[in-house]
């Protein structure tokens, strides 16, 4: 057996099957070993299949043997390849992190299902990057946000339950969209493998079904990854979910449901179906722009620092759609870049926040003051992250907002330039609340005593901070993966 | 148009379903109302898979003499997933509304975001 | 409801058979229409129904909590290991081919098992979630 040939498989497997081992287990430090190294093992696997499809193009995995289109393949590309790695690394910083962070924020006796909703989470979010089939594209969805809801409703605060509760309802709307998308796609063409389907429905795509299966997959996509106005469900999600959820989901959910809208959009119907003959440049455009200043100018007005980072993901989103809008290699390349680049930052602003809350007790603004004083290490970790937002030269989020610039003014508009600054200057007023209130204020009297965060929650936090600043300074990684990636699905690059 | 519509009429009860649950969803405040609604708009779409599966004069998918035409078996497996799915998400549905009205001791909408407001003075729980 | 003679008699003639409908359901998958996700839920309406006849304590006398989630967790594990045997026997993941020298019997041979996990976890899920909801009566109860 050549164990280098099934990887795609282990890369699902792996987190999949330490999900009931978990739950057999029944123990909270065997259920974190296993999960952990599975976690760890998934990353592995992910970087060696990157390694592979940058050495040799595009792996596909017949499941069971059966041929493709027939059976279901998995599909390992430059984009799918990036953003397994994205996944995978996150959930293995983010997961030493759980152990010291749900110690703190969980009863005892349910850290063991925590670890199995994790480990299924995580083999969902990666197995709607890996597969080849728009059914198993469904499935994996529902089963990373089955288990995101479980995970957010584990949260400490009642209202936990109420954003689980209204992120179900949403989710599941979004989720039923997309099998209607699909099923009306599977009665055009009869296949369901995503790249056959995308050679079927070439000559077809003016056909009434096809366009219906475009707006059907666009609403549900749009509301799992939270574009402006279908992002309701977002802030109250990660507010009230516990920390290490909240870092997890921040920065692997909506990116990942990104990646199922360029799958859906590009490999399937085709670039000039969607962008030529539809006003879909225009609509995304509108609606990526008014998320970035909405949703910015929403969290201004924030009196929970979880909450004004989660408004503040929304207009993240807004970035990564806008750079779709272009149509456009710089456009995408843009795209890919943030989605990478964003979450690390923000997976580690929110470990930081997990920190906060375990030494100052919550997160609101007003308790945090004096955060500076009492524990410095993360409150200039929040501030680099929350540099990484604006996207100052030197955070990984300037890389991004550069190529979105260099993306509108190849397309000759200007006053596009003027409103990413504009954005950026709306994301310096909100991070400026945090730095007002954690330097410029005396700690409260009874939180003056508070230390610095344990080692177990800060070197995994730290870890996400530095990368933001190393992909900031080293591009080659990320930005060469999304170029490579944009080319590959406009077509005009080796795949 | 009279026997195009008949002709149809796996979508349009489709599509009547899935307005109807959606509609629930959207308009009533009761939790296990909105669980109602999904679970309708769900099986509307469970419809719209396996009715156009049903080929005229097909029988089962099962190789046997005499027989000729098939229905296509993949949308009802397509859809036991589906039902699954659906399943598991009334299932969690349900349990979050035991957990919010042990919380809230309502499963009124407007009532629990009410309840969040009133004691709220910054939100530190 | 425990004291109702009628019921008890209906229910202990009864029970037996809706679990041998089961396995019939179970068996005949292979070739006809049945198999696992029908069969789990058929074996989880025949514990339900002595659930509710006997009394939920008498039902996790004979399924325990802990052997419901054992099920859940074992009939996941099942699956994958069919996987994991196909991976060995020199295969791809879930190859049934060659579980057997014939691939007609392989495929024989792994869904029967693949099917025999999924009514193993689809019976536990549906009866922890039956104790679960069953077991969390309104407060003045508690």
């Amino acid at each position: 057996m050549n164990l280098a040939a099934h990887l795609p498989a282990l890369q699902v497997v792996l987190p999949l099957a330490a999900a009931p081992l978990a739950v057999l287990l029944r123990g909270r430090g065997a259920a974190f070993m296993l999960v952990t190294l599975a976690a760890w093992a998934a990353f592995a696997v992910s970087i060696l299949l990157w390694l592979q499809v940058n050495a040799s193009g595009p792996i596909s995995y017949a499941l069971g043997s059966w041929a493709p289109p027939w059976g279901i393949e998995y599909r390992v590309d430059s984009l799918s390849a990036l953003l397994l790695m994205l996944v995978c690394g996150i959930a293995a910083v983010v997961l030493p992190y759980a152990r010291a962070s749900i110690e703190r924020e969980l009863r005892q006796d349910v850290h063991y299902l925590f670890y199995a909703m994790f480990a299924l989470c995580l083999a969902g979010l990666a197995g709607i990057a890996i597969t080849g089939d728009a059914f198993n594209l469904f499935v994996f969805l529902e089963i990373s946000s089955l288990s995101s809801y479980v995970l957010i409703a584990l949260g400490r605060d009642r209202r936990a339950l109420v954003a689980a509760y209204q992120y179900l309802i949403m989710g599941t709307i979004g989720a039923t969209f997309i099998v209607v998308g699909v099923g009306l796609l599977y009665l055009k063409t009869g296949t369901l493998n995503l790249a056959d389907m995308g050679v079927r429905l070439q000559e077809m795509t003016s056909h009434r079904p096809v366009l219906a299966a475009l707006a059907f997959l666009t609403v549900g996509i749009s509301l799992k990854l939270a574009l402006f106005p279908l992002h309701q469900w977002l802030p109250n999600a990660y507010a009230y979910a516990p920390s290490a959820v909240s870092a997890f989901l921040a920065a692997t959910a909506t990116k990942v449901s990104v990646y199922a809208l360029l799958r859906f959009y590009f490999s399937v119907f085709g670039e000039t179906a969607v962008f030529k003959r539809l006003p879909m440049e225009d609509l995304m455009l509108i609606l990526a722009l008014a998320g970035m200043f909405v949703a910015s100018a929403v969290a201004i007005f924030q009196h929970d620092l979880k909450r004004l980072f989660a408004y503040s993901s929304v207009a993240q989103v807004g970035y990564i759609v806008l750079g779709i809008s272009f149509d456009s290699v710089t456009g995408l390349t843009a795209t890919i870049a943030h989605l990478v680049n964003h979450a690390v930052t923000k997976g580690g602003l929110f470990l930081l926040l997990g920190a906060v809350m375990a030494g100052m007790g919550g997160t609101t603004l007003a308790r945090v003051h004096g955060i500076g004083r009492v524990m410095p290490l993360t409150a200039f970790g929040i501030v680099l992250c929350g540099l990484g937002l604006i996207g100052v030269p030197g955070t990984a989020g300037f890389v991004s907002k550069w190529y979105l610039i260099l993306a509108a003014l190849e397309k000759g508009q200007w006053w596009l330039v003027f409103l990413i600054v504009a954005s950026s200057l709306l994301a310096v007023a909100y991070v400026w609340r945090f730095v007002e209130a954690a330097y410029f204020h005396a700690p409260r009297a009874d939180l003056a005593a508070v230390r610095e965060a344990p080692a177990g929650l800060a070197i995994p936090a730290w870890t996400l901070v530095g990368a933001t600043i190393w992909f900031g300074l080293d591009t080659s990684v990320t930005v060469g993966s999304a170029a490579r990636a944009a080319a590959m699905l406009l077509g005009t690059g080796a795949p | 148009m009279l026997a195009h519509i008949w002709s149809h009429f796996d979508y349009w009860a489709m599509i009547f379903l899935a307005m109807a649950g959606l509609f629930i969803v959207i308009a009533r405040g009761n939790l296990i109302k909105k669980l109602v609604g999904l679970g309708i708009f769900q099986t509307s779409v469970y419809l719209l898979y396996v009715a156009p599966g049903k080929i005229v004069g097909g029988t089962a998918p099962i190789v046997a003499e005499g027989f000729r035409v098939y229905s296509n078996p993949l949308p009802h497996v397509l859809i036991l997933t589906a039902i699954v799915v659906g399943v598991a998400t009334l299932a969690l549905g349900l349990a979050l509304v035991v957990r919010i009205r042990e919380a809230y001791d309502s499963i009124e909408e407007d009532e629990i975001l009410r309840r969040d407001q009133a004691p709220d003075g910054g939100g530190e729980a | 409801m425990t004291r109702d003679m009628v019921l008890r008699v209906v229910a202990k003639l009864l029970i037996p058979f809706i679990l041998l409908f089961a396995l019939y359901v179970q068996f005949h998958g292979d070739f006809g229409p049945g198999g696992g996700f029908q069969a789990g839920v058929i074996l989880a309406a025949a514990m339900v129904f002595y659930a509710v006849i006997f009394g939920l304590d008498n039902a996790r006398k004979v399924l325990p909590d802990r052997l419901v989630e054992t099920m859940v967790a074992a009939g996941v594990l099942l699956y994958l290991g069919v996987g994991a045997a196909g991976l060995l026997l020199g295969g791809n993941f879930l190859d049934y081919f060659v579980l057997a020298a014939d691939p007609v019997a392989g495929q024989h041979r792994g869904i029967f098992w693949i099917e025999l996990g999924v009514a193993i976890t689809v019976c536990g899920v549906m009866l922890k979630v039956f104790y679960l909801f069953a077991g969390r009566g309104p407060e003045e109860e508690q």
